[in-house]
């Protein structure tokens, strides 16, 4: 039997395979650079148990699609537009700090996320969230620690922390954005209704930045766009080098 | 960092339920949990993990490789300690 098109579904797994893809690309850059052996291979884990998910995630939107596409003309064919990852996870590495605060804001999220998704109707959706909370928690678990240490550490780990907090909590708002495809998916029982999720990130976030001494950033006007393919100016090259190889040998394998 | 900061600490697997844990290596880290959480980025990569310990390396109390002849010699000489003089009936098998 042919798979029906589903637009919305298609869309949906798009979109959170992209957040994943691009934050793990993120890590990545990490790679050969980071402050210590043991932290090199924490930041290799963790970017890998994403660009898992993603992988898995354009798989379903592949079929889900049904022309053809598979996970990699999903990940590396596809312009900057057509990308619709949130906008937070496309911000850069800059200092350890920065991507500490970045990823505890994501796994903040995405722990109730996929624990949440694991009800989902869409079978596949539910089978990787299943695998994908226990990586989100652990993910979690290790930036809070991060930045409970660089919050209550010296002056300059303090200061670099406060100033990725301030920098980077105008992208959070994205994180609870509800629009039409969501919406869609949300009443045929297969998305995730990201609002719901905002007491557990809060008290997530809230709880860590306590503990680190660090003061909860001000709420201010927040930035999205991302999920209409309105990006930063950061997204476009990070996929000019993560889409090279594609780009200069279309069909290249190894 | 620095050493001072992150000290060594060693750590020890337990692959399976029943086994004992076994020494894995060392690294850095600078408390408890860190270390807790490098040891599992580190050692365990390859599903060889159900549970962790760590310890500061500094907190470990070793036998001093001068001693080897009075701490170890002696038992070389207590061969009736080893189990080869009695024999095992065939109907209990391997053990």
């Amino acid at each position: 039997m042919a798979i029906p098109k589903d637009k919305a579904l298609f869309d949906y797994a798009v979109r959170l395979a992209d957040d994943q893809l691009v934050l793990g690309h993120r890590l990545s850059e990490w790679c050969g650079r980071a402050p210590t052996l043991e932290e090199e291979l924490a930041l290799a884990n963790m970017g890998l148990d994403l660009i898992g998910q993603a992988r898995s995630l354009y798989a379903h939107a592949g079929e889900v699609e049904g022309e053809g596409r598979d996970e990699d003309a999903l990940a590396y064919l596809r312009s900057e537009r057509e990308f619709t990852n949130m906008l937070l996870v496309e911000q850069p590495n800059d200092d350890f700090a920065h991507t500490m605060v970045r990823q505890l804001f994501h796994a903040a999220f995405m722990a109730p996320y996929w624990e949440a998704m694991t009800g989902s109707a869409d079978a596949t959706l539910s089978g990787i969230a299943g695998k994908a909370v226990k990586e989100a928690r652990y993910h979690l678990r290790h930036s809070a620690e991060w930045i409970v240490r660089l919050g209550d550490g010296t002056q300059e780990s303090h200061a670099r922390t406060r100033a990725a907090l301030d920098h980077l909590w105008v992208f959070t708002g994205e994180l609870f954005e509800m629009d039409e495809t969501a919406l869609s998916l949300l009443g045929r029982g297969v998305a995730v209704d990201a609002r719901a999720l905002k007491p557990a990130w809060d008290s997530a976030v809230d709880e860590t930045l306590a503990r680190a001494g660090l003061d909860r950033p001000a709420e201010i006007a927040m930035l999205s766009g991302g999920r209409t393919g309105r990006h930063s100016e950061h997204l476009g090259h990070l996929l000019a080098e993560m889409q090279y190889m594609q780009r200069a040998y279309p069909g290249m394998t190894w | 960092m620095t050493t001072k900061t992150t000290p060594l600490w060693e750590v020890f697997i337990r692959s399976r339920n029943g086994l004992a844990h076994k020494h894995a290596g060392s690294l850095h880290a600078a408390d408890a949990e860190q270390a807790l959480q490098a040891a599992r980025d580190v050692y365990t990569r390859r599903g060889e993990g159900q549970s962790i310990w760590v310890v500061r390396s500094a907190d470990i109390v070793a036998s001093d490789p001068k001693d080897k002849d009075e701490m170890f010699e002696p038992t070389a000489s207590k061969i009736y300690r080893h189990p080869t003089f009695y024999r095992i009936p065939d109907e209990v098998g391997n053990m």
